[in-house]
């Protein structure tokens, strides 16, 4: 039976939170946990493979423990079973890194059993880079196809895959062979409520929880910050541009002055860039 | 690895429709200054078939040198294919910088490439720098949720790499007749051992909503309150004959689609009149919109960021301004655009 692997991560939601307004930075403390929304849309195509062809669906993540609960988030939309690697020595992991140890931990469920297919989301809402799922399938040897926007077809018996490709006006229609990464747009599919039984199922599952120990031939120099090739040098906050000229007065005034300036403006641009 | 047999600067030019991408050539653009800071050669990598006569595109807008793989094999873009000949070309010149531009393709190479090298790989910059002496390469981008920028460097692997948006950097102007060297390098792939095959290419004729060439854009944020007050932007919009853009938050909550995002993971847009509604500003939102001629606010809280990244900003009820402006500027505008009254 097809066996496939979603990659997922828990991210802080970027939507929700605040904001210090003296340091102009994140208060990670005040954003709740969530399943990486991308990687919904991951584990929801791997369950509507494994309603369609028979498949077993497993999910993986690398995370502090709490992550357990964006995996169970996966069980509820129908995954049947959650990895989590977890340890400090993962911490501080660029794209390198984590594809690295992601894939030691894919390889080891593929000992238990081989997997035909690895999918992730797009990207992460709070790395934003899509460069995680190309590195594991890199890592993995298996070609790796970006963007997919549906799967026609998977074909175990004869090992291939056929899927599309979103292009910019429009779509190409490759077809690789098994295994193989997708990494899926969120624009594959919808993610439905989650079935009443699966939320029970969630409620009482728990997931195999694997340090660095448990994983097989790990390199320790390839994890975490110090496996990871690029560093953030400095954090800072933009340059603010000149003007930010406030119109006051009533709404009526601020409009008057607002035409005035935005059409005084257009007839500038019309002369072309220069501006 | 000794940095000093790394040397000069990369572009991997995309193409389509037997033409460069503008990406590419703002990379050129941008690529050219941190050569010159270097005092070493720019070289486009040009990857296809039939392509060699785009290098005369290349060398135009400021490139010294094009690497050439003219191939039936990269027809059609294929990670391992595109990816084999890029790692082949690294290994024997070794440049120093291999700069991306942040398409899907773009990316998608510049993943698997630097987990093959391996080296460093920046997402999605939109600033770029180099260190004249140490050659350290500093590519900026927002970082943690967007409302921070973050420098990234990698400086222990060569070369380094990075991925950049799309319009946000200068291409130069082309000096027609400028030429530079070519170098033809084949790469011995046979189609049999490629794992991928590009059954068909299907263009979608629906016509896409493109805000990157609007002249006016009209973007709402979620201090619209919901799908029925984003409306209003709709009616701004159509007033002045201008696109509608949106902030992420609105298109994560479903009020308009994905095409209209204006930012870090939208689209960078450079109108002539950007006007942002009840948007409150995050660097991941201003990063797309801060090279556009005139930057109106408009927005509650007066102590929104937006407010530092506009040429104009009123404070006060979208609810209440937008109406009045869409009621002056038709008055306005009737008197220069007569046939454009079907309703009040």
């Amino acid at each position: 039976m097809l066996h496939i692997v979603a990659c997922i991560k828990q991210v802080p939601d970027t939507k929700i939170i605040k904001m210090n307004p003296k340091t102009n930075t994140m208060d990670r403390r005040t954003a709740p946990a969530i399943l990486n929304p991308y990687d919904a849309h991951a584990v929801e195509e791997a369950v509507r493979l494994k309603k369609r062809y028979g498949a077993i669906v497993s999910v993986v993540t690398m995370g502090p423990p709490p992550a357990v609960n964006a995996i169970k988030k996966c069980i509820e939309i129908g995954a049947d079973e959650g990895y989590l690697i977890t340890d400090r020595r993962f911490a501080g992991a660029d794209t390198l890194a984590t594809s690295y140890a992601v894939t030691k931990a894919i390889e080891k469920i593929a000992k238990h059993k081989p997997v035909d297919l690895v999918i992730c989301g797009k990207m992460s809402i709070d790395g934003d880079t899509g460069q995680v799922g190309p590195g594991i399938a890199r890592r993995l040897d298996i070609p790796p196809l970006t963007s997919v926007n549906k799967v026609v077809e998977i074909n175990l018996d004869e090992g291939y895959a056929i899927v599309h490709r979103k292009l910019e006006d429009g779509y190409e229609v490759v077809r690789s062979t098994l295994p193989c990464l997708f990494s899926v747009e969120k624009t594959i599919n919808e993610v439905p409520y989650s079935p009443l039984p699966n939320m029970i199922k969630a409620a009482r599952y728990q997931p195999h929880i694997w340090s660095v120990d448990d994983l097989e031939g790990v390199d320790i120099k390839q994890l975490g910050l110090k496996g990871s090739p690029t560093i953030v040098s400095k954090v800072w906050a933009p340059t603010k541009p000149a003007g930010g000229t406030f119109i006051e007065g009533g709404p009526r005034e601020q409009v008057e002055q607002l035409l005035s300036v935005v059409l005084q403006k257009k007839e500038l641009f019309d002369l072309k860039e220069e501006v | 690895m000794d940095f000093q047999d790394y040397k000069g600067v990369w572009v991997f030019i995309e193409h389509k429709d037997d033409a460069v991408a503008s990406v590419s050539l703002e990379l050129l653009g941008a690529g050219r200054k941190l050569a010159d800071k270097r005092g070493v050669e720019l070289a486009g990598i040009l990857i296809g078939e039939n392509v060699k006569h785009l290098t005369k595109t290349v060398f135009e807008y400021g490139a010294d040198t094009a690497y050439v793989y003219d191939q039936s094999i990269f027809k059609h873009y294929r990670t391992e294919t595109y990816m084999k000949a890029l790692l082949e070309c690294s290994e024997k010149h070794k440049p120093e910088i291999i700069l991306y531009g942040a398409t899907s393709t773009g990316k998608d190479l510049a993943s698997a490439v630097a987990t093959d090298l391996p080296t460093g790989l920046t997402a999605d910059t939109t600033e770029l720098d180099v260190d004249e002496e140490t050659g350290l390469l500093l590519a900026s981008r927002p970082a943690f949720g967007g409302n921070i920028m973050a420098t990234i460097l990698c400086k222990k692997y060569r070369p380094q790499m990075a991925t950049v948006r799309a319009k946000v950097m200068k291409a130069l102007p082309p000096q027609s007749g400028r030429i530079g060297k070519v170098i033809e390098e084949t790469i011995s792939l046979k189609e049999e051992d490629i794992r991928t095959k590009v059954l068909e290419i299907v263009k979608e004729t629906v016509k896409k909503v493109r805000i990157d060439e609007a002249d006016i854009i009209v973007a709402g944020g979620k201090g619209l309150g919901s799908f029925e007050g984003f409306q209003l932007i709709h009616q701004l919009a159509e007033t002045l004959g201008g696109a509608v853009g949106a902030s992420r938050d609105v298109v994560e909550a479903g009020w308009i689609e994905h095409a209209h995002q204006v930012g870090q993971t939208g689209v960078t847009v450079t109108p002539k009149i950007y006007f942002a509604v009840g948007i409150s500003g995050a660097i991941q939102h201003i990063v797309g919109m801060k090279n556009s001629g005139l930057i109106i606010a408009i927005n509650k809280d007066k102590e929104a960021p937006i407010f530092q990244n506009c040429h104009y900003g009123i404070v006060g009820d979208a609810f209440e301004i937008v109406p009045i402006l869409i009621e002056q500027f038709k008055k306005a505008l009737s008197k220069e655009k007569v046939s454009n009254t079907s309703e009040g």
